[in-house]
């Protein structure tokens, strides 16, 4: 089914699986670092590889947005991340090590018993998903959800303290106390988001992972709601894996943006590297199918063709059938993510062993800002290529 | 490249005739709870649009803002409360809460969701087909053969053999809605209605649509409604922006205007929280400004705010505003808003510079933002 995969052969320096995709920050600064995630969904036929080699590290307080299409595998990652995943979903490799704030042993979740994550939900790690009817219990008020989790966390507190903490929190994300005797069908989808966010910083936890918490709100309340998040992180420090198909809002939003494709992470950079500067053919195309508010129009394109069906991936780079670019070989190798000072990209166009143009090594900006001169001749290396794809009539 | 894919500037002689227009339209729906009390929701009030040929019309709003039930409303599915439809300057009659099937042969909609709208049975030839034969009268297998390609051909399912014979399921997403405009074309309507046509298609292939439509606008001079709550997508397909808020049509004109430079409150909240990728991360702090907090959110149709609609969220609200709807004011340059602020002289309050609303781009309106002088008139049809 699928033709030869050739494994890029071992390089010395970086990108390897476990390096520290961000670089020489020391570990105390990480809150998670996952490396080499594999998730599957093994049914009847054949299994959908969701997340495949997953590699990236979250650092302390930051937001780390996740862009993708439909199916690309985000849901899945999320799910993983937070080990909520269900059959048929089975994490087939990797691990996911999380560094507690108060310098306690790192944890591998992946390894951890079901009572180890019992002990890290709400107090450590949390949960918000695109619909807060599956974070919230129907056929509880809001102030007894908000006990039930504020008392996992600390089982001296009252009934009586936890449902004021309750009406606080609730006031924090604008919504106004005495809603705590509500059921969540008498709120607005928006304030339902809000207080699902609410309640999953009830705990004061170190990370939130949040799964298109704002797809199913108006745009007008999808800012108050994001508003809110960047003042609580401000001033409780939680990091945040920030998931959703809107790269456009994540460029706003995020500090790092990790772009995925066909269950892979194909670049990893800044906000402001994935806009100015995105490397991989896919976060460009990405990129310009998001038409611009302000800025002046030109005519966009998209990306031609469609995301592939994991259940049969495409050889080699799972990009290659829609991507303008791809040469030689680009069907039957599969390119590794590889980091150069901090913004990683899964591309043989930047990979000298696969005959791309970074033979230099990828250089990372300098120190000013201004263009190393090798990365320009990257840029260079993809045009040529693009021309000579056309010369060439390769296709 | 440098290519805008709606060349055509604010200004420009005023087009031709509206080819579909609705007039001073409302539509009430009335409800039964489940204890037998009867409301009535008031999903359109007082809507007057008019889509002339070879434009695109963006209706933006949020959800519930009575954007679909005015695309009814246009399609002839539903007859207005009051108020009228014009095709061609023709008031469509209404028998029985049906219009006539001409309607449907110069009006067709397109809606949201691709897999609700073809017959899952059939193959796509098969779903093209209908129309042609049903407004048509066309038969013999030949002549549907070379209509079905020449359909798919324009809305650029090629190679026509890889798609004529699929079933719906077996297409994806954009594919699929591509066929529903294929259909909707094979009717050779005058009117296309998009509601919200692309939102769910995948980001990658949504601008594939995008310039279909276009093509549809400059080709084929149908005149177009988008209606979508993406005012960057209205930017990048319109010529004139509508915008709706709880059931009312708050600002209208060239987009470049409504989106640089709203004259209305609720337009400019709308502009300032749609993202735009290339205001980039360096202005977060500013953009998700603590006055974003606690704006409210849209009221109830059945019991909505007295006076303005916009009153208990505005900045600006003044007395007149709670108790006196405010009519429609021409701004000039084809600009129209319905706020008291125009009247009180308080217009001027609206520019916000620095806070996201920067002056247009060179190139992409030939004169500068001029600051609209209010000219009161009476509510006006055009
Ligand atoms: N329960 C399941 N059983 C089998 N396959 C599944 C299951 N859930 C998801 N998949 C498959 O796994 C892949 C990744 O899905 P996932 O939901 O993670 O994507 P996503 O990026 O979150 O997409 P979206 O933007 O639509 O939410 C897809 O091919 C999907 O069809
Ligand atoms: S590896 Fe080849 S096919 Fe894949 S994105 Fe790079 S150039 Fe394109
Ligand atoms: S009419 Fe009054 S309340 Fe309505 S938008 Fe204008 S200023 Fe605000
Ligand atoms: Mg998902």
């Amino acid at each position: 089914m699928v033709t030869q995969i050739v494994r890029d052969a071992d390089r010395t320096g970086t990108g390897r699986t476990g390096i520290n995709l961000t670089g020489a920050r020391s570990v105390s600064g990480d809150v998670l670092e996952v490396t080499g995630l594999g998730v599957e969904y093994v049914t009847d036929g054949d299994p959908v590889r969701a997340c495949a080699e997953v590699t990236f590290t979250l650092r302390r307080g930051e937001i780390l947005g996740v862009a993708g299409e439909s199916g690309s595998g985000k849901s899945t990652l999320i799910t993983a991340l937070t080990r909520l995943q269900r059959p048929p979903a089975v994490t087939t490799a990797g691990s996911i090590v999380f560094h507690p704030r108060d310098g306690g042993p790192a944890v591998d979740l992946v390894a951890a018993s079901p009572k180890e994550l019992r002990a890290l939900r709400w107090t450590s790690l949390s949960i918000v998903l695109q619909s807060a009817m599956d974070a919230l219990n129907p056929v509880m008020r809001l102030g007894a959800q908000f006990a039930d989790a504020l008392r996992t966390h600390d089982r001296s507190l009252s009934r009586d303290a936890a449902w004021a903490r309750a009406a606080e929190l609730l006031a924090t994300v604008g919504i106004s106390g005495d809603r705590v005797r509500s059921y969540p069908h008498e709120l607005s989808g928006g304030m339902r988001q809000r207080a699902s966010i609410a309640l999953a910083l009830a705990c004061r936890p170190e990370l939130v992972v949040m799964d298109e918490p704002t797809t199913a709100v108006d745009v007008v309340m999808q800012r108050q709601i994001l508003a809110q998040v960047l003042r609580l992180r401000r001033e409780l420090g939680f990091a945040v894996v920030f998931v959703t198909h809107d790269l456009s809002l994540l460029l706003e939003l995020a500090d790092r943006i990790a772009i995925m494709y066909a269950g892979r992470v194909v670049e990893l950079g800044t906000a402001d590297e994935i806009y100015d500067d995105p490397r991989h053919p896919y976060t460009r195309g990405l990129r310009d199918s998001f038409p611009p508010l302000r800025a002046p129009l030109r005519r966009l394109t998209g990306i031609p063709g469609t995301p592939p069906d994991l259940r049969r991936p495409p050889s080699g780079c799972p990009f290659h059938p829609r991507c303008a670019l791809r040469f030689e070989g680009c069907d039957t190798h599969l390119p590794e993510l590889v980091d150069a000072g901090g913004h990683a990209v899964a591309c043989r166009l930047y990979d000298a062993a696969d005959g791309g143009m970074a033979d230099v090594g990828l250089p990372a900006r300098t120190a000013d800002g201004t263009e190393g001169r090798a990365e320009r001749r990257i840029e260079d290396g993809i045009e040529r290529r693009a021309e000579h794809r056309t010369e060439g009539g390769a296709r | 490249m440098t290519t805008t894919p709606a060349p055509s500037a604010p200004g420009t002689p005023a087009p031709d005739a509206p080819v579909l227009e609705a007039v001073d339209v409302t539509k009430h729906f009335t409800v039964r709870s489940a204890v037998g009390t009867r409301s009535v929701v008031r999903a359109v009030e007082g809507a007057t649009l008019s889509l002339p040929r070879g434009r695109v019309v963006a209706l933006v709003g949020e959800s519930g803002s009575g954007k679909t039930t005015l695309a009814r409303l246009l399609a002839g599915f539903y007859a207005p409360t009051s108020g009228e439809i014009r095709l061609e300057g023709v008031p469509v009659r209404q028998r029985r809460g049906r219009v006539e099937r001409g309607h449907h042969r110069d009006v067709q909609l397109v809606f949201q969701d691709p897999f609700g709208s073809l017959n899952p049975l059939h193959r796509v030839r098969h779903n093209i087909e209908r129309p042609l034969r049903l407004h048509h009268g066309v038969r013999g297998k030949a002549e549907l053969d070379r209509r079905v390609r020449e359909l798919l051909e324009r809305v650029a399912l090629t190679p026509v053999e890889q798609f004529v014979d699929k079933f719906p399921h077996e297409l994806s997403g954009g594919q699929r809605q591509r066929v529903v405009i294929a259909r909707a074309l094979a009717v050779e309507p005058k009117v296309l209605l998009g509601d919200e046509p692309i939102s769910m298609l995948d980001v990658s292939i949504r601008l594939e649509m995008l310039n279909l439509l276009d093509r549809l606008r400059t080709e084929d001079g149908l005149a177009l409604l988008y209606i979508t709550h993406d005012i960057a997508s209205a930017r990048y397909l319109c010529d004139d922006i509508v915008v709706m808020y709880a059931g009312e049509m708050v600002e209208g004109g060239p987009k470049e205007h409504v989106i640089a430079d709203p004259q209305h409150p609720y337009t400019r909240l709308l502009v300032e929280s749609s993202p735009d990728p290339g205001r980039g991360a360096r202005d977060r702090e500013a953009l998700f400004d603590a006055d974003a907090d606690s704006l409210g959110e849209p009221p109830s149709l059945i019991d909505p705010p007295a006076g303005c609609r916009f009153h208990p969220r505005c900045p600006f609200a003044m007395d007149v505003c709670r108790t006196q709807a405010p009519e429609r004011i021409n701004l000039g340059d084809g600009r129209w808003a319905r706020c008291w602020l125009h009247q009180e002289g308080r217009a001027g309050e609206l520019a916000r510079p620095g806070a996201g609303v920067e002056p247009v781009a060179p190139g992409a309106l030939a004169e500068p933002a001029a600051a609209p002088t209010a000219t009161r008139t009476t509510q006006e049809t055009q």
